[in-house]
């Protein structure tokens, strides 16, 4: 069996994954963290979640017709994954690049095993996966989550929403219970892989700070310093 | 993970005929379905789809509801498998999975409805012949095996076998040799007709090492079709008969 996932990984390069529920925040920070690398003279590749041209065509038209098992769903995202690690993710690592990745496998365990996938499955699944050198779990309540995305009149997507399982027609209801869900199995997976926990509750400002100081102790930088008002 | 499917991990009937290989798709009990699936197994060229034809008529005139399954034929991946294929761009793993997604896709929606309503499930190929393609091109044989670990064993697995020098005129003769069943994509030179050997060659020796492993009935592809189809009746129809 493949334990790539498991361990260190020899490229020159530095994998860095954020991972969170949406409304957590991870983007926004992984933005920040970006512009700081880029600004010490670090050469960032940054790479999301479900965003291979190859699968999107598939994903699309199964979501529109709404007819993708939880099964199909995870088979695509790892088909998505599998493509991207091997043309976007491990050829700039190889070149000794830092590759920032916006969500990564522990995504797929979370939620598959939430609609029902067996998550021992899951894990051999993705068992050629590059183990990456950091994984920032921005751990926030749900009702922080959703006051954000609300906040920016986010329309609440139907898969994110976990909408396909059933448990309420109201989106925000279903956005609650599944993510809920979801927050639970995260928390799983922070022992289990050993993730790094950032209280995603605070400002911007004070989780950069702490991403960068993190970030620091496995690259070399010349300072860490404050993100100022403009960066927030 | 094992190679067995006797000690696949998962249910204890786990890779009994009928029951998920190993450890399945928790939301879809299957224990009690009345239908069962037959798997046709067999590189291009054997003959599979005549013999599928003649089988259902014969297994229909009987009485049995009878529904037909191929490989690649799904609504939701067929579409994006096509363009894969003739852009040209796929790398081993990414091939593997797509392939994967199509087979999970058409598991639940025709071949688990068809075996609760109790039709006999015709396979025109199955897991193996991705086990076998894969194989060949180098991919993890444990990985493999646990990625299709939410396959169901069939009751039965004919493996139409020929050798490859019957199987070169075969294929030669009724439509030429193409791309993929040529393994060109593992670029073993540019003159297809060594490839195609080749690739034939050591996908042969992927099918004959998973015979043990996965139960194949070997069937002599080399007789005439009417033979073949003969034998195919006997041991379904026996089958068939101490199931009823």
């Amino acid at each position: 069996m493949l334990n790539n996932l498991t361990k260190p990984h020899e490229y020159p390069g530095k994998l860095f994954v954020v991972e969170g529920i949406d409304g957590s925040g991870k983007t926004t920070q992984l933005g920040l963290l970006a512009k700081w690398l880029t600004a010490e003279g670090h050469r960032v590749f940054v790479t999301e979640w479900n965003s291979s041209a190859l699968v999107k065509a598939a994903t699309k038209s199964g979501k529109k017709k709404n007819t993708l098992t939880p099964m199909t769903f995870s088979l695509l995202h790892a088909t998505d994954f599998a493509d991207r690690l091997l043309y976007k993710i491990i050829p700039p690592l190889k070149a000794g690049m830092i590759v920032l990745a916006d969500r990564y496998a522990y995504t797929a365990f979370a939620r598959d095993s939430v609609r029902g996938v067996d998550g021992q499955w899951v894990r051999e699944l993705y068992s050629f996966a590059v183990r990456p050198d950091m994984v920032l779990y921005f751990r926030v309540p749900i009702d922080v989550s959703l006051d954000r995305l609300m906040a920016r009149r986010v329309k609440l997507k139907f898969y994110e929403a976990g909408m396909d399982l059933g448990w309420s027609t109201n989106p925000t209801e279903s956005f609650r219970l599944f993510q809920g869900r979801v927050l639970e199995e995260y928390d799983r997976i922070v022992d289990e892989f050993g993730l790094d926990v950032i209280n995603a509750a605070r400002s911007i400002t004070e989780q950069q700070q702490e991403v960068r100081r993190l970030v620091a102790a496995r690259i070399p930088v010349t300072s860490v310093e404050t993100p100022d008002e403009q960066l927030a | 993970m094992s190679n067995s499917p006797e000690t696949a991990i998962g249910a204890p009937d786990a890779g009994q005929p009928g029951q998920y290989y190993g450890r399945g798709i928790p939301y879809l009990p299957i224990n009690g379905y009345p239908g069962k699936l037959i798997a046709i197994e067999g590189t291009d060229g054997v003959g599979r789809s005549t013999q599928i034809l003649l089988l259902r008529e014969w297994l229909e005139v009987r009485g049995y509801g009878v529904v037909e399954t191929g490989w690649t034929r799904s609504e939701l991946m067929a579409p994006t498998i096509e363009l894969a294929k003739s852009s040209n761009t796929l790398n081993k793993l990414t091939f593997v999975l797509l392939y994967a997604t199509d087979f999970a896709d058409r598991l639940e929606k025709e071949i688990i409805p068809a075996l609760k309503a109790g039709f006999v499930v015709l396979s025109d190929r199955y897991i193996f012949t991705a086990l076998a393609r894969a194989g060949v091109r180098g991919v993890d044989r444990p990985w493999l095996r646990s990625l299709y670990a939410f396959a169901i064993a069939p009751h039965q697995v004919f493996y139409l076998k020929l050798d490859v020098e019957t199987l070169i005129r075969r294929v030669l003769a009724a439509r030429g040799m193409d791309f993929w069943e040529s393994g060109m994509d593992l670029k073993h030179g540019d003159d297809i007709y060594d490839s195609f050997r080749a690739y034939q060659n050591r996908l042969l020796r992927e099918y004959s090492s998973m015979a043990d492993e996965f139960n194949f009935r070997v069937v002599d592809a080399r007789r005439s079709i009417e033979q073949i189809q003969s034998e195919l009746r006997r041991q379904v129809g026996a089958f068939l008969e101490q199931e009823r």
